[in-house]
């Protein structure tokens, strides 16, 4: 355990935490912090340097700092209920797998890897082209996508504790297995469940930004950071760098996620070592 | 002045982070041709002491200061490339875990040979040889050819030979034998004993011989080290050591084995007692079902025995016995089983589903690890409250009285109530294991290797413990267990299993001093005693039974 | 042995079958058919009978299911709705260029990602770790599309030394072809690369902490001669497993590069047929994509399973 607080002062466990709590604070501070309105026109040129405008105008002659601002709540909100989802579908599957067993375990395995078959990109194509890409069609499919995965972590997670004397003791009371999931097996799979879920969110930032880069996003008005990047991708060959900064802003909360999940990790196996 | 091939001088390491010390100032000799035994229980330091004799600290560990010489030499100082020629050929390393030391994708005889070709010292073929004739003085079957094979193709005890073998390749000045014996069958041991000690007689090794096990140190070690907490507590020839010990710590070390030496004594002597359990012809195991309705895969076959109130049954076996099936199947965990078993007369089924809540109270199990038969996420008061609501449906006011009783029974503070399993001691958290299984309030209890992960002087505070509790409670115990040693302070009946079937049943004082099976006589014959000639005694007797029992028993 | 890879076998090609089903039905599932989607307020009931006989759509659903099977295993993987021409003429061309791209990028980068997640695993805890480390998780944890933009921001804009867009027709001079892929494969590499080494470093991190490990390093072997003996043999099918997911994953990940440079390629003609709802088209790349990857998974799964001598079955008795 001490360990795992010393290392919690290292600078890079700082900055990182600094970064996402800083994107986190503006998602939910919503459009108090935007220096100009998102849809206004602030300027008749577009990709150029206006007075107000950090970081100049976007293909349309908006202010792309107030854009990229305004847009974090879409990100970081789809995300975090995306990663939410295939959790909360992952680990129920998994569970009742685990405690289940036989033909139950069976099924959903082959049904999971079937889902696990197909790249996800190409599901998040066919499926946009399917159902178009509304907020909650992004949302549910990034989620569905994702939860085979969980299920396969949470699944090996839950078979390594079932197989422990204390759930065969509950077994032995008589105990449902509802208690035996909720009450033996969930507590102690928390933490590298709470490590994958940090790591399901940058795996799903990702994703919808690569499908707003590539068209299928959410559509305008509503903009976010991986829908800025395409529609300023056009600046590009005149020098403008519009469309990196959404990207260098994706680029902040994947990698700080990240970094803390490695570095955490390790010290917390170093800690439990002891 | 004799030579010595090994001296540790205030050797000091403490764990990382500034922790205490694993080993404190340590100060040990090893002379040429001497065998010295480094005897202590769990966190004595022991094997690290063993691993720094290589020069290697495992992560976790700091080196903190003292000096360790081989032949002479600062191993300490040396560098890397220096201490790298020297392990595997002056010094050479026996783990406890064969099976986790051998790399599972090489054959044998490459591994075995290995460190000779790495070092330059023999070519290939003159390496091979050499293992073949090792093998053979490690009573390897079939010298010749067993080192063609991969380590999942041959048996635990097998495995530890060839890592002897190995380690003696080179003829190296130091063998550090890390619990050599501690993974095998006490059947196995005696063997592998016999082995270690004629390859080291032979060779003139020193050793330094690492254990907890006292009467298996004492057959081979010239002099006795004992440890404990990183400190040595005293050191001596080894039967001086033995027949008069100065320290208390030593004494009760030696005592701990020395109780289970003795016979047995204080049988009650209830002649009428009412059979709480039946158990008819059980047959249990894995599998599907044969054309008999029988499980395809047997661990116990055809079991029959009663177990009364009041009464310690001991079911004694080796591993493969279905010692551990047995337990199992009556208290319902394994399904695939067909046969009666009976509470009170009445029909139990074979799975927990089929059972009455009331029936699967009265049956409770205590199982062997501590660490994994609590829950880490839930306090102890929880765990045991945990019972009290499941079964009784007692209210809260009702339960805290309850949960301070029941810890008093198996002499822990009421404080112990607000902790997590983590912050308990080994001995502590079995206690705990058995308080929840009394909760219950149980007819039976069915006792799983329970003081098997334990050491050997906390193990016999629970064995007491176990004897007052059944006295106290009229419980019917059955206490499975692998330690004939352990099962003689307390059980009152023994049954013997071997290969899923019952060789033998009766009294353990008849069975212990009159055993009528020869596979009974083999496992009495294996049980260490603490004097130094046991094992010339016990070897060729054991090989003799084992010779009738592959007759056809 | 034999049995597994049977096996193994059989369940990739189940799981294609439904695969194909499940494609087929999803395109399937809008109300309202293409035939209605063309001709929108024009519709009457005779056109719209007629351009359905022209695209192949009549039938019920399972009858179409089977007419496309019938016509895939036979090469027809129908007529584009854009184009109105063979999807099988647009595929050719595309899958060959993809086919290109992916090809050079794993062979550049899987060599130099495996060395490197090797080396990172053998020095863990020096500054060289430490800091390669955090280069490549970054690399890892970035968007593709970030890497792609930088690049063309600063090799093809500012310093002008290669193109934005990738104009690969065939014919092209192999020195053409090279300098239009340098960007793209380049983009791909530092992905690919960095995800490689990162997976390599933590199986071979794995292995090294096993007690045999341990027990090597008692035998006073050499670092050398300890990872060529004891980790290699226990390196290679996980490696593998790694190699052949990464690939996998390379097939589809080409979609953003495919994009930003233009690139002619089997994912760009999927994007452009889902942005003009060409159905047939999208249905046609959706079943190649996930053939090959799951034809990559059993590769990956065959030889994670093959490297532990218990299931190899021994000659000797």
């Amino acid at each position: 355990m001490n360990y795992f607080i010393q290392s919690l002062r290292r600078p890079g466990i700082v900055i990182s935490a600094s970064i996402l709590l800083f994107w986190l604070v503006i998602s939910l501070a919503g459009g108090f912090v935007l220096p100009h309105d998102p849809t206004d026109f602030i300027s008749d040129d577009a990709f150029a340097d206006a007075v107000g405008a950090a970081l100049g105008t976007d293909h349309m002659g908006r202010d792309v700092a107030s854009r990229l601002l305004a847009g974090t709540q879409l990100t970081i909100g789809m995300s975090v209920a995306a990663a939410a989802l295939s959790h909360l579908v992952g680990v129920s599957l998994a569970l009742c797998a685990a405690v289940n067993g036989g033909w139950i375990d069976t099924v959903s395995s082959r049904l999971v890897d079937i889902i696990l078959s197909v790249p996800k990109i190409i599901v998040g194509l066919v499926v946009v082209a399917v159902l178009g890409p509304s907020l909650t069609v992004l949302i549910v499919m990034t989620g569905t996508v994702y939860s085979g995965g969980v299920f396969r972590i949470a699944r090996a997670l839950a078979r390594d504790v079932v197989g422990l004397d204390y759930v065969r003791a509950a077994t032995a009371r008589g105990e449902g297995k509802l208690h035996i999931m909720m009450r033996e097996i969930l507590p102690n799979i928390l933490s590298p469940l709470a490590v994958d879920f940090a790591l399901r969110v940058s795996f799903a930032i990702l994703f919808i930004s690569s499908l707003g880069f590539l068209g299928l996003g959410v559509q305008p008005p509503k903009a976010d950071w991986g829908t800025l990047v395409h529609d300023n991708i056009s600046g590009l060959s005149s020098g403008s760098l519009a469309a990196i900064w959404p990207a260098l802003a994706i680029a902040s909360v994947t990698i700080s996620l990240n970094y803390l999940v490695d570095t955490l990790s390790l010290a917390g196996e170093n800690g439990r070592k002891q | 002045m004799k030579q010595l091939v090994l001296s540790i001088r205030n050797l000091t390491i403490r764990s990382e982070g500034g922790g205490h010390a694993i080993v404190d100032n340590i100060s040990l000799d090893v002379a040429k041709g001497e065998v010295v035994a480094l005897v202590g229980e769990s966190g004595s330091g022991k094997s690290t002491i063993g691993l720094s004799c290589l020069g290697l600290f495992r992560p976790g560990l700091t080196y903190v200061g003292g000096d360790i010489e081989l032949e002479g030499s600062n191993l300490l100082g040396l560098p890397p490339r220096e201490l790298q020629s020297l392990r595997g050929r002056r010094v050479a390393y026996v783990a406890q875990s064969a099976a986790a030391s051998f790399n599972p994708a090489i054959k044998l005889n490459s591994q075995v040979i290995e460190p000779s070709i790495a070092h330059g010292t023999r070519s290939a073929s003159e390496a091979l040889d050499r293992a073949i004739s090792l093998y053979a003085t490690v009573r390897l079957p079939q010298p010749n050819q067993i080192g063609s094979r991969y380590p999942h193709e041959v048996s635990g005890g097998q495995l530890q030979r060839f890592m002897l073998a190995m380690g003696m390749l080179d003829a190296p000045a130091l063998l550090v034998l890390d619990e050599p014996t501690s993974a095998l069958d006490v059947t196995t041991q005696v063997e592998v004993l016999m082995a270690m000690k004629s390859a080291v007689s032979a060779q003139g090794t020193s050793a330094l011989f690492i254990s907890h096990d006292l009467p298996v140190v004492a057959q081979m070690a010239d002099r006795v080290v004992v440890l404990r907490n990183g400190r040595i507590v005293e050191s001596g020839p080894t039967n001086e050591l033995l027949h008069s010990p100065k320290e208390a710590y030593t004494r009760e070390l030696i005592a701990a084995f020395r109780k289970i030496d003795q016979k047995r004594l204080d049988i009650s002597q209830e002649q009428d007692r009412k059979t709480v359990l039946s158990v008819q012809d059980l047959s249990a195991g894995y599998g599907g079902r044969t054309r008999a309705g029988k499980p395809s895969v047997l661990a116990v076959e055809n079991a029959s025995f009663n177990l009364a109130r009041g009464e310690v049954l001991a079911v004694v076996g080796e591993s493969g016995s279905g010692k551990t099936s047995l337990a199992q199947a009556i208290a319902g965990l394994l399904p695939r089983s067909v046969g009666s078993v009976r509470l009170h007369d009445v029909e139990l089924s074979a799975s927990l589903g089929g059972r009455t809540k009331d029936q699967l109270r009265r049956v409770q199990m205590v199982f062997q690890m501590a660490d994994t038969a609590l829950n880490p996420k839930h306090t102890i008061a929880r765990t045991l409250e945990r019972v009290l609501e499941h079964f009784f449906r007692l209210p809260a006011a009702q339960r805290e009285k309850r949960i301070e009783q029941l810890l008093a029974l198996v002499q822990l503070p009421p404080e112990i109530a607000a902790r997590y399993p983590r912050q308990l001691s080994g001995g502590q958290k079995q206690r705990v294991n058995l308080a929840r299984a009394l909760a219950a309030e149980p007819d039976v209890l069915i006792c799983d290797e329970v003081t098997s992960a334990l050491d050997t002087i906390v193990s016999v505070a629970v064995l007491d413990l176990i004897r007052e509790l059944k006295a106290k409670l009229g419980l019917a115990v059955l206490f499975v267990s692998h330690d004939l040693a352990a099962i003689s302070g307390i059980a009152d009946q023994t049954i013997v299993m071997r290969r899923g079937k019952i060789v033998e049943a009766g009294e353990t004082a008849v069975i212990l001093d009159r055993p009528k099976h020869p596979y009974t006589q083999l496992l009495v014959s294996s049980v260490p005693e603490l004097r130094a000639n046991w094992l010339q005694e016990a070897a060729p007797r054991n090989e003799a039974l084992a010779k009738r029992i592959a007759a056809g028993v | 042995m034999i049995k597994l890879i049977g096996l193994r076998l059989f369940a990739a090609l189940a799981t294609l079958a439904v695969l194909s089903a499940v494609i087929f039905s999803a395109t399937e599932i809008l109300p309202g058919d293409v035939a209605d989607l063309q001709l929108g307020q024009y519709a009457t009931k005779e056109s719209t009978e007629q351009l359905r006989k022209e695209l192949g759509i009549t039938g019920t659903p399972i009858e179409r299911y089977g007419r496309w099977l019938n016509g895939i295993a036979h090469g027809d993987f129908g007529k584009s709705m854009t184009t109105r021409g063979p999807v099988a003429d647009l595929l050719e061309e595309r899958l060959k260029n993809t086919a290109t791209l992916a090809g050079f990028t794993a062979l550049i980068a899987v060599p130099i990602a495996v060395l490197l997640g090797i080396s990172m695993a053998l020095y863990a805890g020096t500054l060289f770790e430490r800091i390669t480390s955090a280069v490549v998780m970054a690399f890892a944890a970035v968007p593709e599309f970030l890497v792609a933009t930088v690049a063309v921001a600063v090799f093809a804009v500012s310093l002008k030394w290669l193109p934005a867009v990738s104009y690969v027709t065939p014919g092209l001079s192999l020195k053409a072809l090279a300098v239009a892929l340098v960007l793209p494969i380049l983009t791909l590499v530092l992905h690919i690369t960095a995800q490689i080494a990162r997976m390599t470093k933590s199986t071979i991190a794995n292995i090294l902490t096993q007690p045999f490990i341990e027990m090597a390093d008692l035998k006073g072997l050499s670092a050398w001669r300890k990872i060529a003996f004891h980790v290699g043999p226990n390196m290679a099918g996980p490696l593998a497993n790694v190699i052949a997911l990464n690939v996998a994953y390379l097939v589809s990940g080409v979609v953003v590069v495919e994009t930003v440079f233009a690139y002619p390629g089997l994912a760009r003609l999927m994007i452009d047929a889902v942005n003009g709802r060409d159905m047939p088209v999208i249905q046609a790349c959706a079943m190649i994509f996930s053939a090959v990857y799951i034809l990559l998974i059993f590769i990956a799964d065959l030889s994670a399973a093959s490297a532990n001598p218990r299931l190899r079955k021994t000659v000797r008795a």
